[in-house]
C-alpha cells in the first residue's frame, strides 16, 4: 500500500494501480482517451498525461505504475497546456461534424475540448478526408473521419472478444481501422466496440439516428436475454426504449454485454403489445375492460377446487410475479398444482464467456421457490392459470378434463393465444419494478422506465385486484417491496435479502 | 457554530459602510424614499383631464369622419395589413441547388423548440457526402408558438419562417400538422427555396 500524493492530497493506494486510478481515488479526474480498465493499456492517446515530481518530462498516467512517496499533479499549469495542445493535435483531422454525429453530447472528444482547450481551431491547411459510413459488420458502422485512433476497439476484440477482428493500416493521418479482408466485425461481442469508442467513429448500426443523446433518459436494470443477467442501462424516450447500454458489475458482466441481448428491447416497443384483457367469444378473442376481465375471472374459478387447477409460472417472468401465482393459489385453492414453462430455443446461442444456453432470465429464481418444469401428470386438470403464452405443444402434453379453462397472463398478441379463455395483458421487464435471478444466484433488480401500456399491469397487481374482487384476503399487495418482503420471509432462499440489499449490483441467494 | 452554513459568494461593505455584507453577485434592492406632493386644486377637480382625454378623441373623430379614406381600418380578408419582411409566419424547409432537402435531420430546432412540435426521423442519405436526411419532417402547428427558435438553432439555414403565411384556418385538426412534402413546397411567390448559405 504505497503513500502517495496527487495534488498535494495525500492518500495510500493499492499497490501496482496506475495514476489514472489513484488520481480517481481522491476523486480527481485525468482525461484520457485510449486507457480503458478492463483493457490493456496502450499509451497512444497521450491525453492523460500528468507531472510527476522530480520528474523533467510529463508522464502518461495510465503507463505510470503508483511507487512509495510519489508525487503527482493532475492540474498543473504545465499539465493544462499539454492537455490543450493534445487536444489540439487530435482536433487537426477530426471533422468537426457534431451536429450530424450519433456521438455528440457524450463524446469525450467534444466533452474534454469544452473543459480542457476551448480555444478556437489555429488549423489552416486542407483536413484529410478519409472514408464515411463504412459498413464493419453486421452490426456496426465506422466513419474514418472521426476517429482518433485510440485502438480501444481493437484491443477489445483482441483481448475481450477474443478475436482479432481490427486492426489499423496505411500509416501517420492516412491511418485508417479496417478488417481483414472479406472477414467482417462480426464477434458475437461486435457493438462494445461502439460502447468504449469515445468519438463517433464507431456506431451500432440499430440505434444508428434513432435519437439523439441528449433526448434520452436512462435506467438501470438488467439485460433478460438469457440466464447471464448482464447489467444495462435502458436508454429510453417518450415511452420507447431506443437500447440497451452494458453497466458495469465486476461480478456478472464486467463492463460488456452480447450483440444479441441489446436487442431484446425490440418486443417492448412492438406494435403487438396487450394493451387491454382479451376474452373468448363465439368469434374469437375480444378486448374487454380490465374491471369485466377481472369479473370474469372470478366466474371462471368459481366452482374450481385446487386438485383440478394447475398454475404455471414462468422462468421469464420476474420472481414477483411468480410467487404472486404462487400466493394467490396456495392461499384460495388448497393444494393446486405447480409448476413453470420456460423458453427452449432449438439452437441457442452460447459461450463460456457471457452467452448462456439458457434463455431464460429467471429459471434460477423459479427453481429457488420450489417449482419443478412442467411435466405431464395423470392428474386431469379443470383450469390453468398461467404466465406467458403457453405452446400448443404444453398444452397437448397435459390432460384436461372437458370444458376446462384456460387463464394466461401475456405481454404480446401472438397466435398461440387463441386457445385461451381470458388474457390479462402484463408489463414487459422494461415497465416494471421487480427481481430476477441469474445463472449464478444472484438476484438483480429490473427497474420501470414508463408505464405499461393500456390496462396492462404486473401480474401481482392483477392478482391481488382479482382476489379483492373475489373477497378473498389474500394476495393483496400494493407495492413490489410487500411481494418480495413475503418472498423473502417464506422462501428460505431468499431469507434476508430486500431491494436495499440487491441495490444496483445485485446479492447472492443464500446458499441450499 | 453548528448549523451554521456560511452564504457563498465574497464579503463586501453594506451600502451605510458600517457593515459588511455576503455578495453573491446579485444586486440587493434600494429602498429609495420619495416625497409626496400634494395635489393642486385643478388637478383635485379632474376637470382639465377630462377635457384634454376628449378632445383626442373627438379630434380623431372628426378626422376620420371628414378624411374616411385616411381611416386606419383594414377590410380583412379582402384587404390585408402589410407585414414586416421579418415576420414570423408558417415555416418552409430549404432546398439545395439539385433541389433535395438541406435539412440533415440533427434534430437541433426539435431540441431548440419549447413546444415539441417538431418531430424528426433520420434516415441514411443516399449521397454519401450527406451524413443523413429527414425521412419525416413533421410541425404540428396547433403545438407551435411561432418563436422563431428552430429557425435560430438550425446550423444550414435549413429552415425558415418567412413565408408571410399568417392566416392558417382549418376545419380539422391534421390540417394543422404539415409534413415534410408541404414543408418542402411552401415557398411564398417571388422568394427562392434555394439556400446556397453554409
Amino acid at each position: 500500500m504505497p503513500k502517495i500524493k496527487v495534488d498535494n492530497i495525500e492518500t495510500t493506494v493499492p499497490d501496482g494501480i496506475n495514476l489514472i486510478e489513484a488520481a480517481k481515488l481522491v476523486g480527481k479526474a485525468v482525461p484520457h482517451y485510449c486507457y480503458h480498465s478492463q483493457l490493456s493499456v496502450a499509451g497512444n492517446c497521450r491525453m492523460c498525461l500528468v507531472e510527476i515530481e522530480k520528474q523533467p518530462k510529463l508522464q502518461i498516467a495510465c503507463n505510470t505504475k503508483v511507487q512509495e512517496g510519489m508525487s503527482f499533479f493532475t492540474e498543473s499549469p504545465k499539465v493544462k497546456e499539454a492537455q490543450q495542445f493534445v487536444l489540439e493535435f487530435i482536433l487537426v483531422n477530426h471533422p468537426i461534424d457534431c451536429p450530424v454525429c450519433d456521438q455528440a453530447g457524450e463524446c469525450k472528444l467534444q466533452q474534454y475540448y469544452m473543459k480542457y482547450d476551448a480555444r478556437p481551431s489555429r488549423f489552416e491547411e486542407t483536413k484529410v478526408h478519409k472514408e464515411k459510413a463504412i459498413e464493419l459488420g453486421p452490426n456496426v458502422m465506422l466513419d474514418m473521419e472521426r476517429c482518433i485512433l485510440c485502438s480501444r476497439c481493437v484491443r477489445f476484440c483482441k483481448e475481450i472478444a477474443e478475436e482479432d477482428q481490427l486492426c489499423f493500416s496505411q500509416r501517420g493521418d492516412h491511418t485508417m481501422l479496417t478488417t481483414f479482408p472479406d472477414r467482417p466485425l462480426d464477434n458475437p461481442y461486435s457493438v462494445n466496440t461502439v460502447d468504449i469508442c469515445p468519438v463517433g467513429a464507431l456506431t451500432s448500426k440499430d440505434f444508428r439516428f434513432q435519437q439523439r443523446v441528449w433526448f434520452l433518459k436512462g435506467v438501470e436494470t438488467i439485460c433478460t436475454g438469457c440466464a447471464t443477467g448482464c447489467n444495462v442501462r435502458m436508454d429510453h424516450n417518450q415511452g420507447k426504449v431506443f437500447r440497451l447500454v452494458p453497466r458495469d458489475n465486476e461480478a456478472v458482466n464486467e463492463a460488456w454485454m452480447c450483440d444479441e441481448g441489446r436487442l431484446t428491447y425490440k418486443p417492448v416497443n412492438a406494435e403487438n403489445r396487450l394493451r387491454h384483457p382479451l376474452v373468448k367469444t363465439a368469434e374469437g378473442l375480444r378486448e374487454v375492460r380490465m374491471e369485466t376481465a377481472l369479473e370474469k375471472f372470478g366466474e371462471l374459478l368459481k366452482n374450481i377446487s385446487g386438485h383440478v387447477l394447475l398454475g404455471i409460472g414462468s422462468a421469464e417472468f420476474t420472481n414477483e410475479d411468480n410467487y404472486a401465482l404462487i400466493r394467490f393459489l396456495q392461499e384460495n385453492f388448497p393444494v393446486p398444482h405447480l409448476a413453470y414453462t420456460a423458453r427452449e430455443v432449438e439452437y441457442p446461442s452460447q459461450d463460456d464467456y457471457l452467452i448462456s444456453a439458457d434463455k431464460n432470465p429467471n429459471r434460477a429464481g423459479v427453481t429457488a421457490m420450489g417449482m419443478k418444469p412442467l411435466a405431464s401428470e395423470d392428474r386431469k386438470y379443470q383450469c390453468l392459470i398461467g404466465l406467458g403464452p403457453i405452446s400448443e405443444s404444453t398444452l397437448t402434453a397435459l390432460s384436461f378434463e372437458k370444458d376446462h379453462k384456460v387463464i394466461v397472463f401475456a405481454t404480446h398478441r401472438e397466435a398461440s393465444l387463441d386457445y385461451a379463455d381470458l388474457v390479462f395483458p402484463v408489463a414487459t421487464f422494461a415497465e416494471l419494478t421487480g427481481t430476477m435471478v441469474n445463472r449464478q444466484g444472484r438476484v438483480q433488480m429490473l427497474r420501470p422506465a414508463f408505464a405499461p401500456p393500456g390496462e396492462s399491469k404486473t401480474v401481482w397487481e392483477i392478482l391481488s385486484q382479482a382476489a379483492r374482487l373475489m373477497s378473498r384476503a389474500k394476495p393483496a399487495y400494493t407495492a413490489p417491496e410487500q411481494v418480495f418482503a413475503d418472498l423473502a420471509e417464506l422462501v428460505p432462499a431468499f431469507k434476508g435479502l430486500n431491494y436495499e440489499l440487491i441495490g444496483k449490483q445485485g446479492a447472492l441467494l443464500t446458499k441450499q | 457554530m453548528e448549523g451554521f452554513d456560511f452564504p457563498s459568494g465574497i464579503l463586501r461593505p453594506h451600502v451605510d459602510l458600517t457593515s459588511w455584507v455576503w455578495f453573491s453577485g446579485v444586486m440587493p434592492i434600494q429602498v429609495k424614499v420619495m416625497e409626496r406632493r400634494p395635489r393642486t386644486f385643478w388637478e383635485q377637480s379632474y376637470l382639465p383631464e377630462i377635457i384634454r382625454g376628449l378632445s383626442t378623441t373627438i379630434s380623431h373623430l372628426l378626422k376620420h369622419l371628414l378624411r374616411l379614406e385616411k381611416m386606419p381600418t383594414y377590410e380583412y380578408p379582402e384587404q390585408t395589413k402589410p407585414i414586416p419582411e421579418d415576420y414570423r409566419g408558417e415555416h418552409r424547409l430549404m432546398l439545395r441547388p439539385d433541389d433535395t432537402i438541406r435539412c440533415t435531420a440533427c434534430m437541433l430546432c426539435a431540441t431548440a423548440c419549447p413546444a415539441e412540435c417538431i418531430e424528426i426521423i433520420a434516415a441514411e442519405n443516399p449521397n454519401p457526402d450527406v451524413e443523413k436526411y429527414p425521412s419525416v419532417y413533421t410541425i404540428n402547428l396547433l403545438r407551435c408558438v411561432f418563436c422563431g427558435l428552430c429557425v435560430e438553432a438550425c446550423p444550414c439555414d435549413a429552415i425558415r419562417m418567412d413565408t408571410q403565411k399568417r392566416d392558417m384556418a382549418g376545419m380539422s385538426r391534421e390540417e394543422f400538422i404539415l409534413d415534410i412534402n408541404y414543408l418542402m413546397k411552401n415557398h411564398p411567390e417571388g422568394k427562392s427555396p434555394v439556400s446556397i448559405a453554409l
